[in-house]
């Protein structure tokens, strides 16, 4: 409706005083971060263990106070409004379960539908939305604690959408999920998105789901941002490129100088290179007619840059290695 | 729009509630093992009191048994219904470490009111019924007369009893926030406060009946109740007629609990997690 | 509160001789207990508190029971009613009066059976970490418990160090008979689908025999005479009346050499029932 962002967070910061033996230390779990997400976005929050992506979830949903700065999730501030905020907010914590153990799930959707004020009607029309699309109807009845791990992510993601909220959270969705069943989840969460326009910020370690779901991330290291901006982008940042692989008809000198690229390396005996694609604007097209008149191509693949990879690169080039403790 | 809001929530509560008491009925087994240990504690409680004043021809601290059988329907009852209810608040610390109250601050609802309505124990009924025929014995031994006095009397003291102990649960709620490994010392005052309830606080020095008659209102739960049904006279710091105060020293119980309560989400909120 | 260290002194056998080295597992066992204890500081401070609070509490009524009762109530003079009290508090952390184990959970489970592959007898083993733990909980629970009680209190103390020394002996006796018959209960889980009845049942009664709350001498005969047909006066009164000197001479040494003979039968009973569980596990395939 207005143009005022989802989640805007200035300067935010947040310390812990943590006991180290005798001694007491203060760790900036976040410090002076500037977020911003627009409505209809969907953002990745991306980085290591310790990084303070779960601290900075907690204070846009209300569950810590920061330290300093501001933030206003839907345009509320988060303690304060926490209720009001509640109820336009879904959020999924994928290690800790919000729905109700020991009963079916469909005890769970009625307890959150009542929790959330739904009417009879409008509660029915979702459950039996997200019973459809998430493909819940086989375990509808089986008891929370009985479910594997990939129904109750799904429930659990379910759960959270159950009162259409304007702005969904995940922690962490797809932690321990087999192929399959990730597939699932953001084939799931894409068409959502599609449906309502809900705005998405989703913290993982999976860069499959980054790729998949966002347009754009957002890197944080020691509680401040080291980068936003596309996927592609944070790959050129750290000098992660594409490479080309050409299998060639017959052996041929290492093809040194093709303009835009840097020779990777040769094996057997030439009949297949590695070219990577360095340049801004080097495209597949150029390089492979640079490469015509030198030798004859039978194949050709592109291999994308490992983007976990390309996260530990940059981090790599900042400073010190990120820690490792929660 | 604030009555369709209350009635969601009483919705809520009703289908919790509902769901509880379905899947603790699932569990025959345990449910029933829980009733049976349930009235066994009971009566190993009660017997425990007995013994010491049956062996007693003068009773202790003004007491006589019948009279001590009165003072520990009141507590058992109280507590008992108390511990029903909202006896799951004071294992905030294992919701703590699962997780669950971070849970709580993503609903619609008030915590407090999301952690006493995220439980009941039904099975606590079976020590309720130990309560109650305690206090139907208790009339009985002491040839109460239900006149009016007796019957406002009675009744202020099991819904003051029920009402304070409640109170603590909530109040060893809050402190957990901080001690999220210390269950155990409010354990002091709840269960502790629990023993103290079924015994005559005459007997206490002055730091106990400090304690547990002014701080954390135990004696009024009970003794003093009890005082004014069988016209006793008490003693020292516990005279008599302090027993009419019980409505007041329940206000004082729960506005301790609600700051306790309040100090406690704070301090989550500023970094306990 | 720091015991690294004066383990370890002991901890090394003196050769390499057959019975020791045979032993030394289980003292690795036994410190490995006493290790995991030291760190629940914070936890053990809260217990203390509770203990205090209710021994406070406990004493107030049963001093005022000695005193209307002229000066002694159920044999007990006032300085053996407070000794009664407080040391009752300090073994509560150290004589297993609630009959949970881990144990009882790997049996359930079926992952004991990971336990019988260990080169060492599963009984002893488990028997000897857990009296390991709760001889450890006597530092931080048991000692500050007759501390606050006798400064607060005033208590009756062992008049001689022979008193001492059997008062000592039979304390360990008791924490061990309170172990070993906690195993029991987690092996029942061998033969019964679900051991909670019987863990329940163990803690609703274990308390009230054991003289938990009031001196059993104060029971009516029959209920004195069921109490005497079962372990738990052994495991919680008989080391009070032998450390209060309320039971004296001769009369202490048959406590302790009751309390011997009851660990004796029960430590039997187990290590048939292990065995048999044993053959029962491996015939199901576990």
């Amino acid at each position: 409706m207005t143009e005022q962002p989802i989640v805007e967070a200035r300067g935010l910061t947040r310390d812990f005083r943590v006991r180290e033996g005798l001694r007491r230390r203060v760790v900036h779990a976040v410090a002076g971060l500037d977020l911003r997400v627009d409505a209809g976005e969907a953002v990745g929050y991306i980085g290591a263990n310790g990084a303070g992506k779960s601290t900075t979830i907690k204070m846009l949903t209300g569950i810590l106070v920061p330290t300093s700065g501001s933030v206003l999730t839907c345009g509320l501030e988060p303690v304060r409004d926490r209720r009001r905020l509640a109820r336009q907010v879904g959020v999924v914590f994928g290690q800790r379960s919000q729905l109700w153990w020991d009963l079916p799930l469909r005890e769970s959707f009625r307890i959150l539908a009542a929790i959330h004020h739904l009417g009879r009607e409008q509660e029915r029309a979702r459950t039996d939305e997200l019973v459809e699309r998430m493909e819940l109807g086989g375990f509808l009845t089986t008891p929370v604690r009985q479910l594997s791990l990939g129904q109750r992510m799904r429930a659990e993601v379910a759960a959270a959408l159950l009162h259409s909220p304007d702005l969904v959270i995940l922690d962490e969705p797809t932690i321990g999920l087999d192929v399959l069943s990730k597939q699932r989840l953001r084939e799931f969460l894409v068409e959502e998105r599609r449906a309502h326009g809900t705005t998405l910020l989703l913290t993982t370690h999976d860069m499959g789901d980054v790729e998949r779901l966002c347009d754009r991330v957002v890197l944080v290291d020691h509680g401040t941002v080291a980068y936003e901006g596309t996927l592609g982008g944070l790959a050129r940042r750290a000098d992660a490129h594409r490479v080309l692989v050409l299998d060639l008809a017959e052996p041929t000198p290492d093809l040194l100088g093709v303009p835009g690229t840097t020779h990777e390396g040769s094996e057997a005996g030439g009949l297949r290179q590695r070219l990577a694609l360095v340049g801004e604007g080097t495209t597949v097209a150029s390089v492979l007619a640079a490469v015509s008149s030198r030798a004859e191509v039978l194949d050709l693949s592109v291999a994308e840059p490992d983007v976990e990879d390309v996260v530990r690169r940059l981090y790599a080039s900042r400073r010190e290695p990120p820690p490792t403790d929660e | 729009m604030a009555d369709t809001v209350l009635a969601g929530d009483l919705r809520a509560y009703r289908i919790v509630l509902g769901s509880r008491i379905r899947s603790q009925r699932a569990y025959r087994f345990g449910f029933r093992l829980d009733l049976v240990s349930s009235v066994l504690v009971g009566l190993v409680e009660l017997a425990e009191v007995l013994v010491v004043y049956a062996g007693l021809s003068r009773g202790l601290g003004g007491l006589d048994v019948a009279a001590v059988v009165l003072v520990f329907a009141l507590a058992d009852l109280g507590f008992s219904l108390a511990d029903m209810v909202v006896g799951h608040c004071d294992n905030l610390s294992t919701y703590i470490r699962a997780g669950t109250v971070d849970v709580f601050y993503l609903r619609p609802q008030p915590l407090l009111l999301q952690l006493v309505t995220s439980d009941i124990s039904l099975r606590r009924l079976a020590r309720v019924a130990v309560g109650l025929a305690a206090l139907v014995a208790g009339v009985a031994v002491n040839d109460l007369i239900l006149d009016a006095r007796t019957v406002v009397v009675l009744v202020m003291a099991v819904v003051c009893s029920t009402l304070t102990f409640a109170a603590m649960f909530v109040w060893a709620a809050g402190a957990q926030f901080f001690l999220v490994s210390g269950a155990e010392a409010t354990n002091a005052f709840v269960y502790g406060g629990r023993y103290a309830a079924s015994q005559p606080a005459s007997v206490w020095s002055r730091p106990l009946q400090a304690v547990f008659v002014f701080l954390f209102p135990m004696a009024f739960t009970a003794y003093l109740p009890t005082l004014l049904l069988l016209d006793l006279p008490g003693s020292g710091w516990v005279p008599g007629w302090l027993g009419w105060l019980s409505p007041v020293m329940t206000l004082w119980a729960w506005l301790m609990a609600l700051l306790g309560w309040r100090f406690g989400v704070r301090h989550y909120q500023g970094g306990g997690g | 509160m720091s015991v690294t260290g004066v383990p370890a002194s002991r901890a090394r056998p003196p050769g390499p001789s057959g019975p020791v080295e045979a032993l030394r597992p289980y003292w690795r066992i036994f410190v490995a207990g006493v290790r995991e204890q030291a760190r629940y500081v914070a936890a053990t401070l809260g217990g203390l508190l509770a203990n205090t609070v209710f021994g406070l509490l406990k004493s107030a009524l049963l001093l005022a029971a000695v005193a209307s009762a002229g000066g002694s109530f159920g044999g007990y003079t006032a300085p053996q009613m407070a000794t009664y009290v407080w040391l009752g508090q300090g073994l509560l952390g150290s004589v297993d009066l609630f009959g949970r184990s881990a144990l009882a959970g790997r049996v359930k489970d079926g992952s004991v059976a990971l336990d019988f592959l260990r080169p060492v007898d599963v009984q002893a083993a488990a028997v000897v970490s857990e009296v390991g733990r709760r001889v450890f909980a006597l530092l931080p629970r048991g000692v500050p418990s007759v501390l606050i009680g006798a400064v607060f209190v005033g208590m009756a103390v062992p008049a001689s160090p022979p008193v001492l020394l059997l008062g000592a002996l039979s304390i360990l006796l008791g924490i061990t008979l309170s172990v070993a018959t906690v195993y029991l209960v987690a092996v029942s889980g061998f033969w019964l689908v679900d051991t909670r009845g019987v863990q329940t049942f163990y803690m609703v009664v274990s308390g009230f025999l054991a003289g938990l709350f009031v001196p059993i001498t104060l029971f009516p005969d029959w209920l004195l005479v069921l109490a005497w047909s079962t372990p738990f006066p052994a495991m919680l009164m008989f080391p009070i009346d032998v450390v209060s000197g309320r039971v004296g001479g001769w009369s202490a040494v048959g406590l302790v050499g009751a309390q011997l003979g009851w660990l004796t039968l029960v430590l039997v009973v187990g290590q048939v029932a292990t065995r048999a569980g044993r053959r029962r596990l491996e015939v199901q395939g576990g």
